[in-house]
């Protein structure tokens, strides 16, 4: 008896019995289709992390004002957590370093901003018209804050896509003159459309000068948060170094552990994310696998009812000269195939679930090719492991006693 | 051909043991038809069950063909039961959902011969006991001389040496099982060696030499006429 024949005449079986296949292969294709699902949301969720944090600007450097590392303890040479810590001369400090494409300063607050009859709480943000570079996020039309905007301490304001719509009803604002605190801002450029991050939506600002910021709007000469791009995206870690070391040597602080600000490496957020989400998919991953497991112990339970089922005919099959290998790969062959079959169908399911989560959640979910690979393989060893020992006992019957079996 | 030596066959029931042979000795040479008789519960089953390989003896020797089986290997022993044996049982054995002329080439499978070469082997052999217009009906749609007319054809298709057929007749009616064994007689003319199990004398009288067995011990062990 050749391969294909016993593939025939296992698939002959597989369709003579369809109620029961099709119970042994659900258990399968559940089980195939929910590993593959659930590694497309880990791995959607893991893209959608990384594009949000590419969106951010990539080789990024952030400059925040206190220590990460020791908020609990009281600050001292200038304080731990002091806000202020941040000044105008670091930025030029900054600026100064070989390495650093752009720095970019911002300086942000919560107000009003009032337009005619229209008004809208949002945020304000001083920033130089390096921001649009560092920050990966340009103007739509108009123009954005320039050098002499800052150097003039101009009243000009570049308003995001939610503010045109809260103040201007989605009409042109070029031109127009709106209040903020009690200074007029000349609207002279409105931003592009930019996917929200966490909780605030990226068209819900408006962007001034940073000059202006700090004398006009916010009254304070310190600095929120000072953004760097890297020249080259391979010297992150260098630059890191030399920021840091820059900054401590500008506050006159000799010990890097009660620095009064801290320096983000936009490389290290991304992988310390990529390596929490690696996390969340394999926990998805092996909790769905559980399942595939459970599913080859119903393709092992139904080929041994099977074979007490068909003991008679075993016996017949014997007695007609079947050898124990002949037995064995006709039950095997019929187990590999319920799991390929329960396989293949599985992963038909789990590309439609997860068009449905798509098109129907937020959830970002997309199938790679290795999971179906993984699933696909594991669902045939499956087969082929939980199918051994039935097929084995198969293929050991005495033929006189499975002959006198009825 | 088949050389039996004092062979005993005790079955443990429990903590009663059952001896079905108490020692029973028997040489059958090729080309014989000999018939098996006995009471029911006289072990002619059993006996034919250990010369057809199927079951093993508690104790004694078995000779077939020149090789001690109690040294085969269990595939070895399968391969002796494809190539050399032909089995026809009381209830037919037919698989199930199978047609006449697949079932009848089931055992050339286990040989390797060609899906072509097998289902024209098998024809032939349905020709030969007479169910040409049967061939494609499975055995739900035959009746039972049918059946047993397809269950021999499975077990000529081979082209074995030894015949062996246990109660063949015994689940048909007399003019039905006359037919059956005018077609043994016939395989037996044609050089077969024909082992028949039965407790019907005028079955017994087909065959050339008859073989008397009762409570596990032969009581007549006959001569080939």
């Amino acid at each position: 008896m050749n391969f294909l024949e016993n593939i025939f005449n296992a698939l002959a079986t597989i369709v003579a019995n369809k109620l029961r296949s099709g119970l042994t292969m659900l258990g399968i294709i559940i089980g195939v289709s929910s590993v593959i699902v659930m590694i497309a949301i880990g791995e959607g969720a893991q893209r959608g992390v990384t594009s949000r944090i590419e969106e951010m600007g990539t080789n990024l450097l952030i400059v925040t004002p206190g220590n990460s590392s020791q908020t609990n303890v009281r600050g001292s040479a200038g304080g731990g957590s002091n806000t202020d810590a941040l000044t105008n001369d670091d930025v030029a400090v900054l600026e100064a370093l070989d390495g650093i494409a752009a720095v970019s300063p911002e300086k942000s607050g919560r107000k009003q901003a009032i337009y005619g009859s229209n008004n809208v709480n949002t945020t304000i943000t001083g920033v130089y018209p390096t921001y649009e570079s560092v920050r990966n996020f340009h103007i739509e039309y108009g123009q954005f804050i320039t050098k002499e905007n800052n150097n003039e301490f101009a009243r000009v304001a570049v308003l995001g896509q939610d503010v045109v719509a809260d103040l201007f009803d989605d009409a042109n604002p070029i031109g127009k003159d709106i209040r903020i605190e009690n200074n007029i801002f000349t609207v002279v450029g409105v931003m592009e459309e930019k996917e929200g991050q966490g909780f605030n939506s990226g068209g819900n600002v408006i962007f001034i000068p940073f000059t202006t910021a700090q004398m006009r709007v916010h009254g304070s000469r310190s600095v929120d948060s000072i953004y760097l791009s890297v020249t080259d995206a391979d010297k992150m870690d260098n630059m890191t170094d030399e920021v840091q070391f820059a900054l401590l040597t500008a506050h006159q602080i000799s010990d890097p552990t009660i620095a009064d600000f801290s320096v983000l490496n936009q490389a290290d957020t991304l992988e310390t994310l990529n390596e929490v989400t690696a996390i969340f998919t394999l926990l998805l991953g092996g909790i769905a696998g559980i399942s595939l497991l459970v599913g080859g112990i119903g393709v092992m339970n139904i080929m041994l009812v099977s074979v007490t089922e068909r003991t008679h005919e075993i016996g017949i099959r014997k007695a007609i000269g079947a050898k124990e290998h002949d037995i064995l790969w006709q039950f095997l062959t019929e187990s590999t195939l319920l799991s390929l079959a329960g396989g293949l169908i599985g992963i038909f399911v789990s590309f439609a679930v997860v068009a449905i989560l798509t098109n129907k959640t937020a959830l970002e979910a997309s199938v790679t090719m290795d999971s179906i690979l993984l699933a696909f393989l594991f669902a045939a060893t499956v087969g082929i492991f939980f199918g051994a020992y039935p097929a084995y006992k198969a293929g050991k019957l005495n033929p006189i006693e499975a002959l006198r079996f009825e | 051909m088949i050389s039996l030596h004092n062979i005993t066959k005790t079955y443990q029931l429990g903590v009663q043991q059952l001896t079905v042979l108490k020692g029973v000795s028997l040489e059958i040479k090729a080309g014989e038809f000999v018939a098996i008789m006995g009471q029911s519960g006289s072990g002619k089953s059993t006996l034919m069950n250990i010369i057809g390989m199927l079951d093993v003896p508690t104790n004694g020797q078995y000779i077939f063909d020149r090789q001690n089986v109690e040294h085969l290997t269990s595939n070895a022993q399968a391969e002796i039961r494809g190539r050399k044996i032909g089995f026809v049982f009381q209830s037919y054995n037919l698989l199930p959902r199978m047609s006449a002329v697949k079932q009848v080439a089931v055992p050339l499978s286990y040989q390797g011969v060609s899906h072509a070469v097998r289902l024209q082997r098998a024809a032939v052999a349905l020709r030969a006991v007479g169910l040409d217009d049967r061939m494609q009906n499975r055995p739900n749609e035959l009746s039972g001389g049918q059946q047993q007319r397809v269950s021999i054809a499975r077990a000529m298709v081979t082209d074995p040496a030894i015949i062996l057929a246990d109660e063949p007749t015994g689940a048909l009616d007399s003019k039905t099982g006359k037919e059956i064994m005018e077609i043994f007689t016939e395989l037996n003319k044609q050089g077969k060696t024909i082992i028949l199990i039965t407790h019907e004398q005028e079955i017994a009288d087909y065959a050339r030499r008859i073989i008397q067995i009762s409570d596990g011990n032969i009581v007549s062990s006959g001569h080939h006429l």
